[in-house]
């Protein structure tokens, strides 16, 4: 076990998929938590990343957040996903308030050929580590979100994925003239994931 | 180098040796087969090692572009000849840019915001938004203008703004009138020096007529448009008449002498009524928006609710209620205009109450200290608020809520007491005089604008509605 995690690990496609969205399932649960989508007592820590994490206990949000990850994973490992996209907006109005951008770029040859990579876990935790943090503290620079806002995730395929029964095409609800934020990547040698946060800008600041 | 070695994946081993392909899914039971047959194909076609190294050299969307078109083409296997993958591969690149598909659940994440939110809402939300949007309040006045020679004296009544959006203003002898709107000044009356200088100024109803109270007992009756004087008013005070209320065409003048009396402008013998009650000077004076209830202050520190009614029959006493609470003079009253009985009445110097009434029964609802003597109080027509004007030591205006009497503002400028408050028709603007010689204006009850609908909803009498329909 020791030698393994000095030497780097290999990495499947399905091994990466598997990190890049379960990944996705505990980011997504950490902004809702930490934008105030449900309430705060809905929620409950738990240790991943080395970090104390905050999963969602509502069986509807949860339930919704397992089926998304797991058609993530069933398009991330045919490289088919290109992006990955969880929008909140306001419940009163449907106006799209922020934006979480996940990139990803899978690598084609690893798809195509069923090649492995290499690369320690240890270091893709710690990326993953540090986007997880800087979630967390975008609190500080967000825009207060002082209505009930409700969440969506829209999810960026190649043109010629067939369309699950459970899914619908959707208009990409980009934000007018937004500001952006970039946060920290992680990359498992197969899929690396780019994280950006675009938000509504704040118009009493600007006067 | 025709076939790539198989994957060192683990898990995969076993599948790739049974199926004998170089597939790399190792479960999929539905991509294994397509998988195979992708490969074949190419094996077939023997081109495998001419599209590799293609491949290697062409950017990475072209070559997913690739991966996936060779899927589709063994979902049908029909169209799979050379010319139409060359005819396909050329369609992507010119599609190349629109490749993406967007793609959402059709069943939304469940707004479970709603139960608990919902109740939080009603807890906390109601106040943002069943209520107007929280009006800004200027600290500081929209107007200042000069009044020097003002009588410095807590006991007169020397402004007040008309119907007509003029105000009156006595400044020793003279009245002055300053047109509300378009800021214009003119000379009502200079009274000559024995007999002033001038103790009390009031508005007609009309917003035509001025009753000016004097220092020699007299009140003399103007009207404005004509600048003209229509008749004198005497023998009924001894003393100065500081203090004056219209009730339609009886006029009530209140004297240094302590009494009150009820003058019927039209006719010869004015003096209807006599209320003998304060044993000081009466120095505030105010009827209801009825018109039945009289409200008088005097130096003797006492209020008296004086009833038309109980007035004329013969009761033992005249008054309806004498209210002792007060421990200074009471000059600053005023009627609530969304409550009919309801009556505020302010301390001078001594006492700094403000204290409301229920007039029917004479008790006191509620006493505020403000901790300054009170000179003026004004409700605001539009709001449950109130305002106040003080003396030493900030000669500030304050505006109350009413009835958590929760101070929303306080409104400083004058340097002196401020003696004299009167509000606008509108009911919007206030204007104050003080001991500094200035009159300034504020605007602490909000904008016209705002102000327009809302008097619809205070409705003074509570069958009102009842009378206009017959």
């Amino acid at each position: 076990m020791a030698s393994r995690t000095v030497a780097k690990d290999i990495i499947t496609l399905r091994g990466s998929a598997a990190i890049v969205s379960e990944f996705f399932g505990y980011a997504a649960n950490s902004i809702l938590y930490n934008r105030g989508v449900y309430p705060e007592e809905s929620f409950a820590k738990v240790k991943k990343y080395g970090l104390p994490m905050l999963l969602t206990q509502d069986e509807g949000v949860k339930s919704f957040i397992a089926s998304l990850t797991a058609q993530l994973s069933e398009w991330l490992e045919s490289g088919k996903l290109q992006r990955i996209v969880l929008v909140i907006m306001s419940k009163a109005t449907n106006e799209v308030l922020e934006r979480w951008n996940f990139s990803i770029e899978t690598d084609g040859e690893v798809v195509e050929k069923g090649v492995s990579r290499e690369k320690s876990d240890k270091e893709i935790m710690r990326e993953i580590q540090a986007i997880m943090r800087q979630i967390a503290s975008s609190i500080t620079y967000l825009p207060c979100l002082d209505e009930p806002c409700v969440f969506d995730v829209l999810a960026y395929t190649d043109k010629d994925v067939a369309i699950p029964f459970t899914w619908i095409e959707s208009d990409p609800k980009l934000i007018a003239n937004p500001q952006m934020v970039k946060l920290h990547s992680f990359d498992t040698k197969i899929h690396k994931v780019d994280t950006l946060v675009s938000y509504k800008n704040d118009e009493w600041d600007e006067q | 180098m025709l076939s790539p070695p198989p994957p060192p994946l683990s898990l995969s081993l076993s599948s790739v040796m049974d199926a004998g392909s170089v597939g790399s899914s190792y479960k999929s039971s539905s991509r294994c087969p397509l998988q195979e047959q992708f490969l074949q194909r190419k094996n077939n076609r023997e081109n495998l090692d001419r599209f590799i190294p293609n491949r290697a050299a062409m950017d990475f969307d072209y070559a997913h572009y690739m991966l996936t078109e060779a899927r589709k083409g063994k979902e049908n296997p029909a169209v799979s000849s050379p010319s139409r993958d060359a005819y396909r591969k050329k369609l992507a690149e010119t599609f190349n840019m629109n490749r993406t598909r967007i793609l959402a659940f059709k069943n939304k994440p469940p707004t479970t915001i709603d139960p608990i939110p919902q109740e939080l809402l009603s807890s906390y939300n109601p106040q943002t938004k069943t209520t107007k949007p929280r009006r800004h309040i200027r600290q500081s006045c929209e107007r200042t203008l000069d009044a020097p020679d003002i009588v410095d004296d807590f006991y007169l009544n020397l402004l007040d703004w008309g119907s007509s959006n003029v105000l009156a203003i006595a400044l020793e002898n003279t009245v002055y009138l300053w047109d509300a709107s378009n800021g214009s000044t003119s000379e009502l009356v200079t009274i000559d020096e024995e007999s002033g200088p001038v103790t009390s100024v009031s508005w007609a109803p009309d917003g035509r007529h001025v009753a000016i109270g004097l220092n020699n007992s007299h009140v003399q009756l103007w009207d404005s448009t004509a600048n003209k004087q229509l008749r004198t008013l005497r023998g009924g005070h001894r003393q100065r008449v500081g203090s004056l209320a219209w009730n339609n065409h009886i006029l009530t003048t209140g004297g240094m002498d302590g009494k009150i009396i009820n003058n019927d402008v039209r006719v010869r013998s004015h003096i209807v009524e006599i209320y003998r009650g304060h044993q000081q000077e009466v120095c505030g004076l105010k009827w209801s928006a009825s018109g039945q209830q009289l409200a008088s202050g005097g130096n003797d520190n006492l209020l008296y609710i004086w009833d038309r009614s109980v007035a004329a029959s013969n009761a033992p006493t005249q008054w309806l209620h004498r209210l002792e609470e007060h421990s200074a003079a009471v000059k600053a009253l005023a009627w609530c205009p969304f409550q009919g009985n309801l009556l505020a009445s302010g301390g001078g110097g001594g006492d700094h109450s403000i204290k409301f009434w229920n007039t029917h029964t004479g008790a006191c609802l509620n006493s505020v200290n403000t901790g300054s003597q009170v000179c003026a109080l004004l409700w605001n027509k539009n709001e449950r608020e109130l305002l106040s004007s003080h003396g030493f030591s900030q000669n500030q205006l304050i505006l109350w809520k009413y009835p958590s009497m929760v101070k929303m503002a306080e409104l400083t400028g004058h340097t002196s007491r401020v003696l004299y408050m009167a509000q606008s028709p509108d009911g919007c603007t206030v204007a104050s005089a003080a001991g500094d010689e200035t009159l300034r204006f504020w605007n602490v009850f909000g904008t016209p604008e705002v102000a327009k609908p809302a008097p619809k909803a205070t409705n003074p009498e509570p069958f009102a509605n009842v009378n206009r329909i017959r």
